[in-house]
Parts: C-alpha cells; sequence; structure tokens
C-alpha cells in the first residue's frame, strides 16, 4: 500500500488500516512526526511534540498486535492533545508562562483514556493562555496560525487542536469547550469540534479555566471519527463529582441514523444577531436545505435571552477562573519574580510578570463580580440569568429535536483585528457560549467555504445527553455536503 | 457604669476520620513534613475535591448531638485569600448554606443551668501549615508543610450567649466531651484538633443592642481561653471607662504576657469572594440517612449526669466527673453491676482511679471486689487501695492477691480482745483521761491496736470493742 497519502486518512481509516495489518503503527506515527517536522514549523499547532515517546509508544503497539492481544478501539493511531490535559511525566503548559516547566505527576481521565484505547500520543497542542481567549493568540508559546490562510487566527482556545487536525498533523484531537472553545475553533478551521453534555466526560486533570462550563471533546475530520473519539473519552468517574453516571452509547452508529422526521429547530435570534456574514449565511442555507431533503422539518424557536449570554459568560467564567488562577503565586511551579521583600509584594510582582493581557482581564472582573459590595448585582444575577437560558433551551427542546446555528457570525480573520477590543472578541463566540450556559451539548460541523475560501461551520445543538440526535444530523450534513478531501493551502496572502 | 460582657465562640473541631476531606490521604498526627501529601490536596493543577461521606456523618451526628437542625440541602464554598499555606488559594468552606443550624448546649456554672445556643455548624477544609527557618522576624526561609492541607474541620459557631468567662469554658468544656462521646474529634487542644476563637464585645448592663466586638485568637487550652476573655473584657471596659472605643479588630493572645494584642483591624479584614465551588455539587442529605443516624447518637453527658445521679443516688457532683469521660461512666455502672450495695464509695473508688480506668489498666471487677470488701469489713480502706495498686503492678485478680497478702481484716471481737487488753493495759494514763471525759481518746486508742494488729484490724469492730471494754 502506498504510505504518501496516510495523513489524508480519518482516525477511523487509520485505526482500520493499522488493525488489519495494512500498515504500522510506527509507519503511521512516523508520517505525520515528518509531516510535523515539515508544516509546524508554519503553524505552530504544538507546544510540545514527543518524537521519541510516540515512536516508542507506537513500538509497544506493533509489538502487541505481533502478539495477538486484544486491541483498543484506537490502537497505534497517533493524536494530539490539548496542553490542558495532565500527562504524566509530560510537561502541561496550559499555554502560560505560569505553567511553562510544570510536569504532573499523574495522567487526567482524558489522557487515561485515550491511551487505553490503544492510541499514541503525538504531543500536546497550543492554546491560549489558560484557555481565555478564542483566538491562540495569547498562548505563551506563541500563536497558531489557521492552516487555510496563515495570516489568520485559528480561533481558539482549542486553536492549537483544530489547526494540527486540520493540517493533518495528527488524526484527531481532544480539546475543552468553556464558551465555544472547541466549536469555534473547528468552525474556523474546517473540523468537527464537539462539546458534550456537561458531566459526560471527566474532568480530573484538566487544568480548569471555569469548573462549571468546562467540557472536553473531540476535534476530527470526519463526524464518524468525533462519535468514535467520543466514545473513548465519555463516561463516570468517581474523581470529578460534576460527572454523570451514565452508560456510554453507541455514538458512531448514531451517525449513520437518517433523519426523516427530525425537527430542526432555527433559533432566529442566532440569525438576527449582528455582523452575521453573508457567506456564514449563505452556507447555513445549504444545511437547511440539504437536511430537509434528506426528510426532516424545519421548526422556527425562539430563545429569548440569547442577548445576555456574553455578560452572563463574561461574568461567571471570569469569576469562576480568577479563583482556578490564583494558585499561581510564586509559591509553586517555578517561576517567581525577583526583588521581593515578603510573601504579598513577591505574590503580587510574580502575578504581574507571570499572566497575560487576557488573564489579567478576567482576574479582574472575576474579582470584583466576587466581590462582598458586588457580588448579589453581578454573580447572583448572572446565575439567574444563566437558569433563564436554560430553561429557553428546555422550552426550545419541546419543538425541536436539535438546533442549527452558525457557529461562529464570522470566518477566520487575522490576528489583532478583533483581540484589540475584549468585547468584540467575546461576540465572536456568542453563538457558541449559551450552550455551555445551558450543559448542553454542541457540535460544530464543516458545511462549506466563504467566498474567500475560509471554511464555515454549522453548529448543531441537543437537549442534556441527547448526543446521538445530534450525531444523526452532523452525519447527515456531512454526507450532503462533503468535505472535499483537500488539504488546506497554508496560502499565505 | 455596669457593664456585661457578651462572649461567643467559634470552635475548629477536626473530624476524625481516617481520610482527608476531598483526597485519600491520611490524617494522622506526626507524620514527616509533606508524607500524608496527594496531587489533591497539595492542589497540583487538574485535581478535583471528592467528599468524604464520612466526614458528613460525623457532622451530622455532631449537629443532632447538638440538637441543631440538619439542612437538607448545604453548599460548598470557595474562600478567597492568598497566603503560602494555602495552596489553591481558597479554602473549600461553607457558606451560606452550612451542614446545620439552630442547636443549643446545655451549662450550668455556679450550680446555675443556661441553655448556649448553636447557630451552625459547617463543614470546611484546613490550610498547610509554615516552618519558619530560625525565628520568624529574621527567618531567611519558611518551608510549606502541606500534612494538614485538606485535614477535615467541623466549625461549631456559639450563639453570644455567654456572658462570663467561666460560661465560655463550661460551653468549650462540654461542646469536647460531646464530641468525645460520638468519637467523631479527638478533642486535643495542644495538637490544634480543638481550637477555639472567641468574639468578645461589652455592653451597658441592660442595654440589648451587642457591642463593637473583638475576636480572639490563639488559645491553645481553656485555662488560656478563660484567661484571655477575661483579660479582653477587662480591657474593654477600661478602655470605654477613659472614654475610648472598642475597635472591631481581631487580637491574639500572649500565654506568655498575659495579654492579647491587635493582630489586624476591620478596615485590613479580607474580602473573601465566597461563592458556590463549582468542582462540587450541593450536598443533598436524605431525612432516612439522618434518622439513620439518630439512631447512633449515644446518651450524652448531660443526660447521663441526671440519670446516673437518679440512678445510683450519687451526688450530682461525683455524676458530673463520672460523666466526664464515656469510658469512665460505663466503667462505673460496669462495676455497679457486679457490686451494687455502695455505689457512692463506688463512684469515689472510680474518680479516685480515673487514669488507671481510661488506661484500660483496671476492669470493673477489681474495682467492685474492692468495694465489695471494704463495705463487708474484709478489707480496710488502706488495704484495698494497696491491693488495687498491686493489681495494677501485678495484673493479678484482686481477690487472689488479698489471699495471698493476708490482707484480710480481722473483724472477729474475740480475735481483737486480747489485743485491746495489751493495748489498754500499755497505756494506764490514757485509759484514766478517757474515763475522765476526754472521748477524743478514741482515735488514739483504736490507732494502737491497728498498730499491733499490723492494719489487718478492722477499725470499725476495733471502736465497738474498746468503747465497750471503757464504757
Amino acid at each position: 500500500m502506498s504510505n504518501t497519502n496516510i495523513h489524508e486518512w480519518t482516525l477511523l481509516e487509520a485505526a482500520q488500516n493499522i488493525r488489519e495489518g495494512k500498515v504500522s503503527s510506527r509507519e503511521v506515527t512516523k508520517a505525520i512526526l515528518d509531516r510535523i517536522s515539515e508544516l509546524d514549523p508554519k503553524i505552530n499547532s504544538y507546544i510540545t511534540v514527543l518524537p521519541e515517546d510516540a515512536m516508542a509508544a507506537a513500538a509497544a503497539c506493533d509489538e502487541e498486535q505481533a502478539k495477538g492481544s486484544p486491541l483498543g478501539p484506537l490502537h497505534g493511531v497517533p493524536i494530539g492533545l490539548k496542553d490542558l490535559f495532565c500527562t504524566r511525566g509530560i510537561r502541561t503548559t496550559c499555554g502560560s508562562r505560569a505553567l511553562a516547566q510544570f510536569v504532573p505527576p499523574y495522567d487526567a481521565a482524558v489522557a487515561e483514556k485515550v491511551r487505553s484505547s490503544g492510541a499514541v500520543l503525538l504531543g500536546k497542542h497550543n492554546m491560549d493562555e489558560f484557555a481565555m481567549g478564542a483566538s491562540t493568540e495569547s498562548s505563551w508559546f506563541g500563536p497558531t496560525r489557521n492552516p487555510w490562510k496563515l495570516s489568520c487566527i485559528p480561533g481558539g482556545s482549542s486553536g492549537g487542536t483544530a489547526a494540527a487536525v486540520a493540517a493533518s498533523l495528527c488524526f484527531a484531537g481532544v480539546g475543552t469547550d468553556t464558551g465555544g472553545s472547541i466549536r469555534q475553533p473547528a468552525s474556523f478551521c474546517g473540523v468537527v469540534g464537539m462539546k458534550p453534555t456537561y458531566g459526560r466526560v471527566s474532568r480530573h486533570g484538566i487544568v480548569a479555566l471555569a469548573a462549571s462550563l468546562d467540557q472536553a471533546g473531540p476535534l476530527t475530520r470526519s463526524v464518524a471519527d468525533a462519535a468514535a473519539l467520543l466514545e473513548v473519552i465519555a463516561g463516570h468517574d468517581r474523581r470529578d463529582s460534576t460527572s454523570v453516571n451514565l452508560p456510554v452509547p453507541d455514538y458512531l452508529s448514531a451517525t449513520k441514523k437518517p433523519v426523516t422526521g427530525m425537527r430542526i429547530g432555527l433559533p432566529k435570534e442566532y440569525f438576527e444577531i449582528e455582523g452575521l456574514d453573508s457567506g456564514v449565511k449563505a452556507a447555513m442555507e445549504r444545511v437547511l436545505k440539504s437536511l430537509t431533503e434528506q426528510g426532516a422539518s424545519v421548526v422556527e424557536v425562539s430563545l429569548p435571552h440569547t442577548g445576555y449570554a456574553p455578560s452572563v459568560y463574561c461574568l461567571i467564567a471570569s469569576a469562576e477562573a480568577s479563583t482556578n488562577v490564583a494558585r499561581y503565586d510564586g509559591v509553586r511551579y517555578g517561576f517567581r519574580a525577583e526583588g521581593d521583600q515578603g510573601f504579598a509584594e513577591m505574590m503580587s510582582k510574580t502575578r504581574a510578570e507571570l499572566f497575560g493581557e487576557e488573564v489579567k482581564r478576567r482576574i479582574m472582573i472575576g474579582t470584583y463580580a466576587l466581590s462582598a459590595e458586588h457580588y448579589d448585582a453581578l454573580y447572583v444575577k448572572a446565575q439567574k440569568v444563566r437558569t433563564l437560558i436554560r430553561r429557553d433551551f428546555e422550552e426550545a427542546f419541546q419543538k425541536a429535536d436539535v438546533l442549527l446555528t452558525p457557529t461562529t457570525p464570522v470566518t477566520a480573520f487575522p490576528p489583532g483585528e478583533k483581540t484589540k477590543d475584549p468585547l468584540t472578541m467575546y461576540l465572536v463566540e456568542a453563538l457558541t457560549m449559551p450552550c455551555n450556559l445551558a450543559g448542553i451539548p454542541g457540535i460544530s460541523v464543516p458545511c462549506g467555504f466563504s467566498e474567500e475560501g475560509l471554511p464555515v461551520g454549522a453548529q448543531l445543538l441537543a437537549g442534556s445527553f441527547r448526543e446521538e440526535t445530534m450525531f444523526a444530523a452532523a452525519g447527515a450534513i456531512e454526507r450532503a455536503i462533503p468535505s472535499p478531501r483537500v488539504m488546506p493551502a497554508l496560502r499565505v496572502d | 457604669m455596669e457593664f456585661e460582657a457578651v462572649i461567643g465562640l467559634e470552635v475548629h473541631a477536626q473530624v476524625s476520620t481516617k481520610s482527608k476531606l476531598f483526597c485519600a490521604c491520611s490524617t494522622k498526627f506526626g507524620a514527616g513534613p509533606n508524607e500524608n501529601t496527594c496531587p489533591g490536596c497539595s492542589c497540583v493543577p487538574g485535581t478535583l475535591p471528592v467528599l468524604n461521606r464520612k466526614v458528613v456523618e460525623y457532622s451530622i451526628r455532631t449537629a443532632l448531638a447538638t440538637s441543631c437542625t440538619v439542612q437538607r440541602k448545604s453548599v460548598f464554598d470557595r474562600k478567597n485569600y492568598f497566603y503560602p499555606d494555602l495552596p489553591k488559594a481558597y479554602q473549600i468552606s461553607q457558606y451560606e448554606l452550612p451542614i446545620a443550624r439552630n442547636g443549643h448546649i446545655d451549662i450550668e456554672v455556679g450550680g446555675q443551668g443556661k441553655r448556649i445556643g448553636v447557630n451552625r455548624i459547617h463543614i470546611e477544609e484546613d490550610a498547610g501549615k509554615l516552618v519558619h527557618e530560625g525565628d520568624l522576624s529574621g527567618a531567611q526561609a519558611s518551608l510549606v508543610d502541606l500534612n494538614r492541607s485538606g485535614m477535615p474541620l467541623m466549625e461549631i459557631v456559639s450563639e453570644p450567649d455567654m456572658r462570663t468567662p467561666e460560661e465560655a469554658v463550661a460551653y468549650l468544656r462540654n461542646l469536647r466531651d460531646i464530641l468525645l462521646y460520638l468519637d467523631v474529634c479527638d478533642g486535643n487542644m495542644e495538637e490544634g484538633s480543638f481550637r477555639c476563637d472567641a468574639n468578645v464585645s461589652i455592653r451597658p448592663k441592660g442595654q440589648e443592642k451587642l457591642g463593637t466586638k473583638a475576636e480572639l485568637k490563639n488559645m491553645n487550652s481553656f485555662r488560656n481561653v478563660e484567661r484571655a476573655v477575661e483579660y479582653e473584657i477587662r480591657r474593654q471596659i477600661e478602655l470605654v471607662e477613659d472614654g475610648g472605643k472598642v475597635v472591631q479588630e481581631t487580637r491574639l493572645w500572649d500565654a506568655e504576657a498575659g495579654v492579647t494584642m491587635s493582630m489586624r483591624r476591620k478596615e485590613e479584614a479580607h474580602d473573601y469572594r465566597y461563592f458556590p465551588d463549582p468542582d462540587l455539587l450541593p450536598l443533598m442529605v436524605e431525612d432516612s440517612w439522618v434518622e439513620e443516624l439518630r439512631g447512633t447518637i449515644p446518651e450524652l453527658p448531660g443526660p447521663k449526669i441526671e440519670r446516673l445521679a437518679g440512678q445510683y443516688g450519687i451526688p450530682k457532683y461525683d455524676a458530673g466527673i463520672l460523666a466526664s469521660s464515656r469510658k469512665l461512666a460505663d466503667f462505673f455502672e460496669a462495676s455497679v453491676a457486679i457490686f451494687n450495695g455502695a455505689p457512692k464509695t463506688t463512684a469515689n473508688e472510680c474518680v479516685h482511679w480515673k487514669e488507671a480506668i481510661l488506661s484500660e489498666k483496671l476492669s470493673p471487677e477489681t474495682i467492685a471486689h474492692a468495694v465489695e470488701d471494704r463495705e463487708n469489713g474484709t478489707i480496710s480502706a488502706t488495704a484495698s487501695k494497696k491491693l488495687v495498686t498491686a493489681v495494677l503492678e501485678t495484673g493479678k485478680p484482686f481477690r487472689s492477691l488479698r489471699d495471698e497478702k493476708g490482707l484480710t481484716q480481722v473483724s472477729d471481737t474475740s480475735a481483737l480482745d486480747a489485743i485491746v487488753d495489751q493495748v489498754l493495759a500499755a497505756s494506764p494514763k490514757e485509759v484514766e483521761s478517757y474515763r475522765g471525759g476526754k472521748t477524743g481518746l478514741l482515735s488514739f486508742f483504736v490507732g494502737q491496736v491497728m498498730k499491733e494488729s499490723r492494719g489487718k484490724a478492722n477499725p470499725k469492730i476495733v471502736q465497738e470493742v474498746i468503747r465497750k471494754k471503757l464504757g
């Protein structure tokens, strides 16, 4: 078999070819490592690449297979993890200076599950500092670029993972989504990105951004890949008190189910959003048409509190984040500013040097929202509105099985353009945040390109633990609008 | 103007579970620095808290024993502040919705009973500990020991119902006794498993409105609580009498100097930015569990004192000493079950041998036999004490030692006649004085007979024989 096109395989194809002995894990791993050496200097999607570890793991996989040992579903397939999943003995930076030297003494639940599925860990993906951002510009390890157009951002905060998957620098990756951090970069990079229901995947070992919103999920090049990878990482974990004890369904079969009779809800507020790109709008119309052609019906729904989502998100996520990053005080984890007089000064100096703009901004907002004086007017009120947002969805799902929306109002844009204005930047996630606030699952599926040739993503949302319905609709979109198997051009203009 | 003090107490009791509040690390005291730690309690990024069910169980039992209402729903909050011994930079505690509310503990001071309200009980984790190299001011470095990080604590907050240092100590003693009865805290104040902060204010007698309070910290014994509160009341009264004003502040008790010193003013107080910890779901307690635990609450010190005094006819004071320890009271009752002829004497003996009983070196039989033999005149009080000491030394049964050592008392009057005659013959002057009305000399004659009999004579019988002979 010709191995020149290895990188074009999907995750499931790679797994199948290795399992059937058509190719060895070493060959596949080597091919991807070579590709990383060649292309990643331009994209910067990895913070840490593990060539020796990966080749050793691949060799061990081949050996196991030769012995006839039982094989995991992702046996021998090289994948990557966003650099906020703790990996035992492997530096886990969270894109930050604070953890630039942090080597965890344990594996995150996701890392354990990925390893026990037989997958080979290639490395750790770039991300916004402490996952605070939507552009992967704020990483201490430099920005990641969009493989479709290097002068554009890949989205974020799982921008490294989305870019690496898009450029075939791994067969799949696991990211995290707090306000859209999987779906939004997936949309910008033309890959599938899925955020499961809150509690579906264990948060044990994820360096937290906002505990009540964070959820890990797959980034892949096909819907079936996303379903297969979710099956691997989902499941109850006693080490995470918010993990839900429900069996993991057969998501892969769900992706092949017909959508005949499925009620597709169109939340009108999502289409009325300011600055909705005409290319995005056109793509949505194509998606809708394809779904109705396959037998789905369309119903307009209303999510009246959508407009409050960015403010609510900003307050809650910042409040939680401000206390999560409080532990980086110079006492542990390496970095400490010099020339202090006692603890208070050491800590202030350290933290002043340690954090970037966006992290500092969120610490300020969060601390303010939690202060005794403003707690009721800001944090408590935000929680109340969060409940209203959740109820909006509950009502909408009385009328519709899934909701269809654009993932983002716009396509990828050049760095600095929007990040200069934090409010505009939050709006890039305006359509993805409500899903996190409600705890429901969401997926972004590629649905074509804008006139400029940049990928557009369609977002599907479903009720809690209704991932199967969502996967069925996602599969239908993918079948109707196949992402041509062209690799991004790494265009520079 | 006459002032009255208002005192409220906050007790931090370390819950005596085997593992910590949110991880599986050991709670054992005395391990080497950072030996009882894991990624969880050293707060390595990505680790999450998982609540120890046993701590909740112990807290519910404490709530029931202090007549609190157990809350169906309680919530864990993050209490945010920076300190090197706090590795997450927040402590997980309960703030708005604690596990229990509205209880009380009854105390007695100077024969006066009083009911002290318990405002709330909440569950929280302890912080680590700093060890300074050299003395604090000139320390080159401070080292962090996280063995204590994540230790389970119950904070038991009283109402400001106490008016004197004595009441404060009585409340603390009763609370500690209750925790020991429940076996939910070892009550060790020196090792810090039972710590107390006191809120003290004064107001003109008769005034309802509370005065400005000072919070006292760093008192590691009942005696120090008493002294510190006493000092603080005096300080505040003198301050006000001199035209000053009490300011809200935290003050540290300096046991050596015998004074409290300002540590931090209200303006410097932290804004802890409490909010529900999103890593933990609200704690829901089912009624059936509470009822099940209600069945495990033993008879508590207060009711026990009443019952022991009533049932055995012993003074309340003695019953109080016996009930100060569940073990001692059980021992007493076991002893009385073997010999019930003289519960008051049994009680005295139990109090006398308290240390040995608590360290399980004596059996109820030993005390029962000692009391029985004494009551029926087989042995003297002195012999009884000697024999119990011998039991402690040899571990042999009381009665075999008694027979072995020949310490049985002579109560047979005919056997004593000869000795009495001998003593009287040897002391003609005293006999004359006695007969002349100096009856106080009786004890002199008894003493002589006891000496002659080498302690074996029964002094009661001896008295009777002498009286008869000289009468």
